[in-house]
């Protein structure tokens, strides 16, 4: 398996949105390679006719009824919120369109 | 928005000489009380943040529960569309950052659909039908509402920010994407158009969704590449997002046909991006290109359990599946008996419903099918409004006829009162008796003007007596004058004729 | 409460297991604010040293023990634990009383809602005293991964109490609650009851809601028991399971009688059982003593009754590894919704534009620990494009071949059995600096999490260093209850054996009285 380069981390540090200080790359690019190199194990008996599981127990059409519960308070869906204006939750501006 | 001035080929120059392939994204908000995966209810235009509940705002800890009825419309779409039904399906979890997206995740279909490899027939305006291959149906969740405020340009960071309302975040979608449209030529536009709008009359058929395109339930994006010659390779394509009436949807085809013709005559390449319709120009923009876009995570939804519809449900889905607006179609146009021209302007229309309303009150076909398709069109037009949007219902369209039928008004006379009804006078029996346009159907007011008339033309009674009939009309037209038209001229002539041999 | 102390009739009330406050209250011969204020006075005194806790909930608390007193006094059937309290780890959401999963960005939290185990605590009337600490969203095997301090471990307050809910286990065991909830993605449950000679168990995936669990890895999740005793956890269990429609991985089938299947094992007889020794989890990695303990105890079980055979899982080696990419894959995506947009901590970027992208990264920047941005961004390489199968792919098919393990093993055993832990609590500090070492401490935990069978560690004595070890018993899903027969029959062999539970033996902790018991955080 390839190693985990500084600039790996930075761009997986990007995705991921978390900030991070060059002392953190530098410490996570060293011990992330160790780990990965450590779980990479995994391919070695992951053959292509062993099917994958996603889920412990085999379970399937677990549905709820369309009936609407009772929805919280809009105080209460607020309270939590950094910021708030007239009912709605107040972000930064968003720079980048989904 | 770039300000550069974007050089655009004439579309039909572009069409004559680059073949256009199309595909289109449906979105469409299932008509559902509750979300998705959820319970919070969904009702729509409520004040923010009140249809929300911990799970559809994220909150740790939630988790979601699958809405069976939202299953139900998806396998519903995936059947009206001549989709396989899967024999079991999953959810995934997209993986990117928003703020509209509670969860930064957003649960959705990825590589295992509920609906796949379908079809359906879209009629043009001049009846030629398209065929249309739809590659999938999927299940997933619609995203909360940014509102931006604040700032014009110039201003200091920080100034502008964002409201969010998630009262939209978790409404269940069905996303129905199309395989590349091939063959459409120059009318690639007009068949992109008439299958959004084939998709919209069959949500609503299918009871799936209210599918109101002004509020946002069905959403459109559109595909679309260039190639040489339809022997050649599909070209690159862009997405043009979140195009939101019939028009647009042909408009911003015909506009990326042209603005990419441009680019490959000046020896450009297309590039591969999303962009953006702007309602008001009638223009596509670049939108903004995002590093890492792409990677979004795909993986599993842990929280959620595999779909397996059994074919028992899916059979008994498919017995309670509505007859569809194609054969309905058809169906009407038969038990009417109209042309296959008449039929196409009634669709065009809008006025299928409309007169299937009027005749189910009473109305013989072709009467409904004048009232509304001649005097209501011409109104309609004249006011700008869609034909549904006028004020008269088909039961008052039928009462109408059925004046007319009873002898009670004439053509013209019914034209008046119809106007009374459209100004809000009321029912057409109120109208008529309120503006005392009834026709003059009592004898004896009749033989008053037919005696009057008669002595103004003495010869007249001579003529006719000689066995010249032709100076009857004479009469008949100077009783009409002096009823003001509310005489029913057939009646007039029967009392002339008599007159006058008793005479 | 200045100048009382840890002795006299009120701690005597806290060496009492669950089972005997409840038969207590029930006879009357103690209320339950009296049972309550006594818990609250152990906190204050002992918590100071052991920093179990992260919240106390006081007010909350007595105000339940109230109203039980009341009700009892009316006449009112009520459920039997009625007005025995119980802490709960801070990852589970708790309406109207902060949670923080321990971490800073979660800080000051109130939910505005109650995971469904809470409510069902609620149902019962039992005071919920407050809420404990544990490694940050439960990453961790220590609990010095808190952002809200370490915990110590009371047998050896230099020592770590396991983790991530070595909170929840420290309290029981510190006799600051008779009862407490823990959550187990790899072990979180059954390695600190292990290294403090508590029972733990982790039920059957889908025994007990997740609904109100801040999520960690949503596969592996499960909520359980910590107590002192088996029959306690078994009626703890029988308390916060069962079917939950807002968890759709929640197993509709009804719970097998736990308490029965604890109080039948309690007779110590096991004739007929099978129990199978996993031969992959005993030998190298196993400290001495953590063996020799083992070696004992599966003697026990012979003499009870049990057919003891060996079973091998040759998958069980790779299980470590299939873990570290399951878990950071599902957790970096389940903690993408701290944000800071919705709830919880905001920081602004310290230079630049304050964009809602740049105050997503700081805020996850400034308010993850290291352990919980290790995981996430390993989690993030491993579901990345290019990677997935590689990784996340061939790490679920381990897990099938895991389950397949147990099935074969389940053919042979009615229970499998192995050392929880690899070793004793180590000191503070220890492996902190080295994440690998730390993960060893799951290896005899983590396959039960991968196949979703249920587990429970027993306290079976202690190691040459005079520090408590655990034994792990294991059973097919939803076949809980007889974790309770065979982990009841160990015990009372055990206790019978020592004369005394296992936690007679614990060092007197020393009190502080500065530590206030009134409704406020302590941390």
């Amino acid at each position: 398996m390839s190693s985990l380069s500084r600039d790996e981390v930075a761009r997986l540090a990007g995705l991921a949105r978390i900030d991070l200080t060059e002392t953190e790359i530098d410490r996570l690019a060293g011990e992330l390679d160790v780990i990965v190199e450590s779980v990479a194990r995994v391919s070695e008996i992951a053959t292509p006719d062993v099917p994958a599981t996603s889920h412990p127990l085999p379970l399937t059409n677990v549905f709820r009824d369309d009936v609407p519960a009772e929805p919280l308070p809009v105080d209460d869906a607020l309270a939590a919120a950094p910021a708030a204006e007239g009912g709605r939750f107040a972000v930064p501006q968003i720079l980048e369109e989904d | 928005m770039s300000t550069q001035v974007t050089r655009l080929v004439d579309y039909d120059d572009a069409v004559r000489r680059f073949d256009p392939v199309i595909g289109i994204e449906v979105h469409v908000e299932l008509g559902t009380r509750t979300k998705m995966f959820d319970a919070a209810p969904t009702e729509f235009g409520a004040e923010p943040n009140t249809q929300v509940t911990p799970v559809s705002l994220g909150l740790p800890g939630t988790l979601p529960v699958l809405n069976r009825t939202a299953v139900e419309h998806a396998i519903r779409i995936g059947l009206a569309l001549n989709c396989e039904i899967a024999e079991t399906c999953r959810f995934a979890r997209k993986n990117y950052f928003y703020p509209d997206v509670p969860k930064n995740f957003q649960t959705s279909q990825y590589d295992e659909p509920i609906a796949h490899d379908g079809w359906v027939d879209v009629e043009l305006e001049d009846g030629t039908t398209v065929r249309v291959e739809i590659e999938r149906a999927h299940m997933e969740e619609d995203a909360g509402k940014n509102t931006h405020v604040g700032g014009a340009t110039g201003r200091i960071h920080g100034a502008e920010y964002s409201l969010v309302d998630y009262n939209r975040a978790g409404i269940p979608l069905v996303e129905i994407v199309t395989r590349p449209i091939t063959g459409a030529g120059e009318r690639a536009p007009e068949v992109a158009r008439a299958y959004v709008q084939t998709l919209r009359d069959l949500f609503r058929a299918l009871g799936v969704s209210e599918a109101r395109m002004e509020r946002g339930n069905v959403r459109a994006d559109v595909n679309v590449s260039l190639r040489p010659s339809p022997e050649a390779p599909l070209g690159t394509r862009t997405e043009t997002k979140n195009v939101n009436s019939f028009r647009s949807v042909e408009r911003a085809v015909r506009y990326e046909i042209s603005r990419q013709a441009a680019v490959l005559d000046a020896g450009d390449r297309v590039v591969q991006e999303t962009r953006h319709w702007h309602e008001d120009t009638g223009i596509t923009t670049s939108g903004r290109v995002k590093s890492d876009a792409e990677d979004y995570r795909y993986f599993p939804e842990p929280d959620l359990l595999p779909v397996a519809p059994s074919r028992a449900w899916v059979e008994e889905i498919r017995a309670t599946l509505p007859e569809l607006p194609a054969v309905r179609r058809r169906r009407l146009q038969a038990e009417w008996g109209f042309a296959d021209a008449e039929m196409r302007d009634v669709v065009n229309a809008g006025a299928v419903e409309l007169i299937e309303a009027t005749v189910a009150a009473g109305a013989a076909p072709a009467a409904a099918r004048k009232w509304w398709m001649g005097e209501l069109a011409r109104t309609a037009k004249t006011d700008g409004v869609e034909l549904a949007a006028m004020p008269v219902t088909p039961a008052q369209v039928a009462e109408l006829q059925g004046l007319v039928d009873a002898g009670r008004i004439n053509d013209k006379l019914a034209r008046q009162v119809l106007a009374g009804v459209l100004a809000g006078e009321g029912s057409p029996e109120q109208v008529l008796v309120a503006r005392g346009l009834e026709v003059v159907s009592d004898d004896g007011a009749l033989l008053t003007a037919i005696d009057e008339a008669l002595a103004a033309q003495p010869d007249v009674v001579a003529k006719v007596k000689a066995g010249n009939l032709g100076p009857v009309g004479a009469i008949i037209g100077a009783v009409m004058k002096a009823t003001r038209g509310q005489a029913d001229a057939g009646r007039v002539r029967e009392l002339v004729v008599e007159r006058i041999e008793q005479s | 409460m200045p100048g009382r102390h840890a002795a006299g009739p009120s701690s005597e009330l806290t060496r009492l297991s669950a089972a005997e406050l409840a038969e207590a209250l029930r006879a009357g011969r103690v209320t339950s604010v009296e049972v309550t204020q006594a818990h609250l006075d152990r906190i204050a005194a002992v918590d100071g040293a052991v920093h179990a806790f992260l919240h106390v909930s006081a007010q909350d608390a007595l105000a339940t023990a109230r109203d039980v007193d009341a009700r009892r006094a009316a006449g009112e059937e009520l459920h039997p634990l009625a007005g025995v309290p119980v802490a709960v780890k801070d990852v589970v959401v708790t309406k109207g009383m902060p949670t923080t999963a321990g971490s800073r960005i979660l800080e000051g939290w109130v939910p505005p809602y109650d995971a469904t185990l809470v409510e069902r605590l609620r149902a019962a009337r039992m005071p919920i005293l407050g809420k404990t600490n544990m490694d940050e969203f439960a990453m961790g095997s220590s609990t010095e991964h808190s952002a809200y301090g370490t915990t110590h471990n009371p047998w050896d307050l230099e020592r770590i109490p396991g983790g991530s809910g070595g909170g929840s286990a420290a309290a029981v065991a510190a006799f600051e609650a008779p009862l407490a909830i823990g959550t187990d993605t790899g072990g979180s449950i059954r390695q600190p009851g292990a290294v403090t000679g508590t029972v733990g168990v982790k039920p059957t995936y889908g025994g007990v809601s997740r609904y109100g669990l801040v999520a960690l890895a949503s596969s592996l999740d499960q909520a359980g028991p910590v107590t002192r005793t088996v029959l306690d956890s078994a009626l703890l269990h029988e308390v916060i399971g069962g079917h939950d429609p807002r968890d759709s991985t929640s197993l509709t089938d009804a719970l097998p009688d736990l308490v029965g299947a604890a109080r039948r094992g309690a007779t110590g007889d096991l004739t007929g059982v099978r129990v199978g020794i996993v031969d992959e989890l005993n030998g190298e990695g196993y400290s001495d003593g953590v063996r020799a303990r083992f070696d004992e105890s599966v003697a026990l079980l012979r003499e009870a009754g049990a057919e003891v055979v060996h079973v091998s899982c040759p998958h069980f080696g790779y299980a470590l590894a299939a873990y570290y990419l399951i878990l950071p894959s599902e957790a970096s995506s389940n903690l993408a919704k701290f944000d800071g947009m919705r709830f919880g901590l905001r920081v602004e970027p310290e230079d630049g534009p304050v964009t809602a992208e740049r105050v997503m990264a700081a805020t996850r920047g400034a308010g993850f620990g290291d352990e919980v941005k290790r995981r996430i961004i390993l989690g993030t390489y491993a579901l990345s494009a290019g990677y997935y199968d590689a990784y996340y792919g061939s790490a679920q098919k381990v897990r099938t071949l895991i389950q397949q393990d147990f099935a074969a093993a389940f053919e042979q055993a009615d229970v499998l059995v192995s050392p929880t832990a690899p070793t004793t609590a180590f000191r503070l500090g220890e492996k902190l600096d080295d994440p690998l070492a730390m993960y060893l401490n799951d290896i005899a935990t983590i396959p039960a999490n991968l196949a979703g069978v249920p587990g429970m560690s027993v306290p079976n004595g202690l190691s040459d260093d005079g520090l408590p070890v655990g034994f792990q018993i294991l059973a097919p899903a939803r076949a809980d209850d007889r974790l309770y027969r065979v982990g009841a029959a160990l015990e009372a062999l055990l206790e019978s054996g020592w004369g005394h539970p296992l936690l007679a033996e614990a060092p007197e902790l020393p009190t502080t009285v500065t530590v206030p018991t009134t409704e406020e955080s302590i941390r």
